[in-house]
């Protein structure tokens, strides 16, 4: 009698499985957008994506990496569309011949965060080039993102203009983490950090980092969608990439992004650009 | 501890509330790491057997290898299948990269050497005269395998469980082949890392709850029909 429960009770598990396990394969009309990770924590993506799929049919497989990550992907064609914010990397990954098109999204801004005591003393400072000399100066913990995403590659410009070589300093540290995870580390650590602000804002109420520089117009961070060219690669899904560029600049998803957070956090996260000529940005 | 009150109120209200989004994603790590476990038992299970019952040139080699592969770590997993799905990898044209199937195949290749290694271990204690029995008795060599594999069912339980407690907790291979899709590849850990970095910690934690609770109910199960007979 109990063999036969052991069988019944291990069939019951095994059909479970089975049953659980059978409708897992489905190709077709996906769409690989690889992107940055703020975009992602922030949540943006969770608002746009069903609009997106509601509108055009596709299924869009979002693959949250840093910028670096992101082109790396698109130029092995292992991504179709890409919405990333580096722009000297960027226009490299164009001039390679990667992309069909970059078209301007949206921007916000980076800033320089710290622990309220703030031992470098640059609280308020209007050049984030002088406050990042400062922290150099006065050995304050920095950590970095340390991972060749946009706002580490942003970071690394601000140190060069400022003079700096900060690797393998004692106070400079990289996590090699996303953004949302490096302000956590720079929160426990009580280090300064640079951040987007969009993630910033998402993450603010756990943190105790107060934002200490910000304004300077060398912290603009702007976001830009590339298709990624299907010249090279056979298998890019060219036509899905280029309905969703075409969506990321649409009116309607402009409008979305522009009081996107609005509810949440007081202030929108992004500022629609689509269409702007990126010198009124101060590119 | 706040945010531990905090975080185990969420996921009690997050249980008793059915989310739809959290019972999607509990219920597809369920699926992915149970359909995982399930391959790796077949997969584990008839090697394991061939390897313990022959006795061949390089045995211990082969063993050697499944032993260490018991301790595969799961990113080094996770970056060799991704560049083998990849679209341009030799396995491309299987467009797999980014689906559950992805993860399964990853999670298959992480608790096949573990079920394959103690499902060795097993068979191979049983002592060698019980074979011969058998064979004396008239089986033929199929059937004696089928009442070793009973015979040893114990312990095979245990791993089933070693390899399903190995795959569902893991996270450094789904993120990577699976690429945390909502509502399609992400899987109550990789939910978990994202709502950690988003700074959601009570959904986190809410999260963790769930997977120790679901981890436990799976084992407890296994072990109701693992203890039920006596060992002899």
């Amino acid at each position: 009698m109990s063999k036969i429960n052991i069988h019944v009770a291990l069939s019951v598990v095994a059909v479970f499985f089975l049953l659980c396990g059978s409708p897992l394969f489905a190709a077709q009309k996906n769409i690989i957008l690889a992107t940055t990770t703020s975009t992602q924590d922030s949540g943006l993506l969770d608002v746009l994506t069903p609009i997106f799929e509601k509108q055009t049919g596709f299924f869009l497989k979002t693959i949250a990496v840093g910028s670096g990550q992101a082109m790396a992907m698109g130029a092995k064609g292992e991504a179709d569309v890409l919405l990333v914010h580096s722009p000297a990397a960027e226009k490299k990954f164009m001039e390679e011949g990667n992309g069909v098109s970059r078209r301007l999204v949206m921007h916000n801004d980076f800033v320089i965060v710290g622990p309220a005591a703030d031992p470098a003393g640059i609280k308020g400072m209007k050049s984030a080039k002088e406050a990042c000399a400062k922290i150099a100066s006065t050995g304050s913990l920095f950590m970095s993102r340390g991972d060749n995403s946009g706002t580490h590659a942003k970071e690394q410009t601000l140190w060069k203009a400022s003079g700096i070589s900060p690797e393998g300093q004692k106070w400079y540290q990289q996590t090699g983490l996303g953004m949302g995870q490096t302000l956590n580390v720079a929160a426990e650590k009580k280090g300064y950090t640079l951040a987007d602000r969009g993630t910033y804002l998402a993450l603010k109420k756990n943190l105790g980092l107060p934002i200490l520089v910000e304004g300077d117009s060398r912290l603009l961070n702007i976001y830009h969608v590339i298709e990624v060219s299907p010249k090279k690669f056979d298998r890019i899904n060219a036509q899905g990439g280029r309905a969703f560029a075409d969506f990321m600049v649409s009116d309607k998803v402009q409008k979305i992004i522009g009081t996107f957070g609005v509810d949440k956090f007081g202030s929108p996260l992004f500022f629609p650009d689509a269409g702007k000529d990126p010198k009124d940005l101060g590119l | 501890m706040e945010l531990i009150l905090e975080g185990i109120k969420k996921a009690f209200w997050l249980l008793f509330t059915f989310d739809p989004e959290v019972m999607g994603i509990t219920l597809l790590s369920l699926k992915i790491s149970g359909t995982a476990t399930l391959v790796s038992l077949f997969l584990g299970v008839s090697v394991g057997t061939v390897v313990a019952l022959n006795r061949f040139p390089g045995r211990r080699f082969v063993i050697s290898l499944i032993n260490t592969g018991m301790g595969l770590p799961p990113v080094v997993v996770g970056l060799f299948v991704t560049i083998f799905l990849w679209r341009n990898g030799p396995l491309g044209f299987l467009q797999v990269l980014y689906t559950p199937t992805a993860i399964i195949i990853a999670q298959a290749v992480i608790a096949t050497p573990i079920i394959m290694g103690v499902s060795l271990a097993a068979i191979q204690k049983l002592p060698e005269n019980m074979r011969l029995q058998i064979l004396a008795l008239g089986a033929t060599r199929f059937q004696m395998i089928v009442i070793l594999i009973k015979e040893a069912r114990l312990p095979l339980l245990a791993a089933v469980m070693a390899g399903f407690g190995s795959v569902i907790s893991e996270v450094g291979a789904s993120i990577m082949v699976g690429g945390n899709i909502k509502g399609y590849t992400r899987v109550l850990t990789t939910a978990t890392v994202m709502e950690t970095s988003r700074g959601n910690f009570d959904v986190a934690i809410a999260l963790g709850i769930l997977l120790l609770l679901f981890s436990f109910i799976i084992n407890a199960i296994l072990t109701g029909v693992q203890q039920r007979e006596r060992p002899r």
